[in-house]
Parts: structure tokens; sequence; C-alpha cells
């Protein structure tokens, strides 16, 4: 009698499902500059689904000093900054750019070898007002900051 | 797709400081044209910043990122007059790439 599964996953696709996360997370990390594009994670489409591809929801850290402006008049070319204080969250390797409310949250990741700092600028879209996370990945750690913009025009128009 | 970039490395204190703005309308595939069809998506999914041909960066992009996008970045070691190069990839197979010799 059918499948009474609520989130409509078989047990066998479920297991199919996280037995590419298991590969996935068993690649040797120093091949860095050859990994692949984190697809899945860019697909997921709930904050919720974006912590929980990349692996769990980061712990808050104030070693990540994250800019954002508290308006932005604009929602398609919002700045953000992310810095890293060295001496709070030593051997950051990749910055994660989530805007909460965005159709795909993740926005950008920035990977970098022990030579570079981690340091990112850009600009990003933001569909409305809602959180953005800065996330920095420390020896398979994650830890985050969240900062609130105010979109007072959308950044899905433009 | 025209590939012009703006690029400049400037040496800081104790990094050299990257700045790059590139020419590319990252369209996200959710926005319609006047007649309502779906405009395709189109953005960069994959940046590199490479210092004397080693890569300083790697990024990887969502449609979220503004067009036209800017990307700074900071990595230790450049010298005066070596080369840093900025080179981009779209979801369509299309590049582009930026050269420029630190400041």
């Amino acid at each position: 009698m059918g499948n009474l599964d609520p989130l409509g996953l078989t047990r066998r696709g479920f297991m199919r499902v996280g037995g590419t996360l298991l590969a996935v997370a068993a690649l040797p990390q120093k091949i860095w500059a050859a990994a692949l594009r984190p697809e899945t994670v860019f697909q997921t489409t709930t904050l919720e689904a974006t912590f929980e591809a990349l692996g769990g929801v980061p712990q808050v850290s104030d070693g990540i000093i994250f800019s954002t402006p508290d308006i932005a008049e604009n929602g398609a070319v919002v700045p953000v900054r992310i810095e890293i204080d060295p001496s709070v969250l030593p051997d950051v390797s990749k910055l994660y750019v989530i805007v909460e409310k965005n159709p795909n949250p993740l926005a950008a990741v920035f990977q970098v070898p022990p030579n570079t700092q981690p340091y990112a600028e850009t600009r990003v879209k933001v569909a409305q007002t809602g959180n953005l996370y800065a996330v920095a990945e420390a020896n398979g750690e994650l830890y985050m900051v969240q900062r609130e913009t105010k979109v007072t025009l959308g950044g899905c128009g433009g | 797709m025209a590939s012009r970039m703006r690029i400049r490395a400037q040496l800081k204190e104790d990094y050299c400081e990257v700045k790059a703005l590139m020419r590319h309308p990252m369209e996200t595939g959710m926005r319609k044209d006047q007649s309502g069809a779906a405009i395709p998506a189109n953005f960069i999914e994959d940046v590199q910043v490479l210092h004397n041909d080693a890569v300083v960066v790697q990024a990887y992009w969502g449609a979220a990122v503004s067009a036209n996008p800017f990307l700074g970045v900071r990595f230790k070691g450049g010298a005066q007059g070596d080369v840093v190069k900025v080179v981009w990839r779209d979801n369509r197979g299309d590049s582009g790439s930026g050269e420029t010799t630190i400041r």
C-alpha cells in the first residue's frame, strides 16, 4: 500500500543521497584547488537546507567581521565584505556568503590556500529584507555571523 | 560575450590587494522579458585569481552575485611587477580573463 513517507523519500533514495554525501565528505582536503563547485549546496532553497548541506548550523564566532549595509536602497547591488580575525579564528580555508531570503540562499563561496588571507569582497543580490550570513570553515568546523539588511527595492527585478 | 575586465593589484603592508570588475549580465534565470518569456540563466560559476600562475583564490558563484560582478581579495607573497590574473567561466561555458602587474 504505497509509500507513506511524508517527505516523499523512499528509504533507498535516502540511502543513495546519504552515500553520495559521505563520498564527497571523504575527499581529501588537500586537493582544494581541484575541488568541484558545491552544486548541491547552491541548489538548496531554504536557509535550513543550505546549512544542512554545508554540514550543520555553524556556531556563532566573533572572529568573523562581516560588513554589509544596514539599509540597501537597491537590492540588486548589495556590497558585502568578509574579514577574519586570525587570532580568534585561525586556519580559515573557505568563506560562504548566504542570503536568507533569496530563492537559493548560497550566493558565493571563496576557497583560499594558507598563504591567502581569508578575505572576500563582492556585491550580491538580496531579494528582500532579511538576514545575510557570513560562514567561515576552519579545520572542518563551521562558524558564522549574521547581519540584517533592509532592502527598499528588491533584487530580483534587476 | 565581451570579456573586458578592469583589474588592479596593489601591494599593501603585508599583502597584495586585488580588485576586479567583470562585465557579465549575471542572469538568474528567474526573470522574464516584456513578452513574458523567461530569460535564460547566464551567470559566472567559477572564478580563479592567479598570482604568477598559482591559484591564490578559487571562488564559486551562484546567480545571486550582482551583474557586472566585483571581486576583492587579498593574498600574501606578492612583489611589485608580478603578474596577477583573474579568470572566470560561466554556466554556458563562456569565459573571460583580465591580467595586470602588481603596483
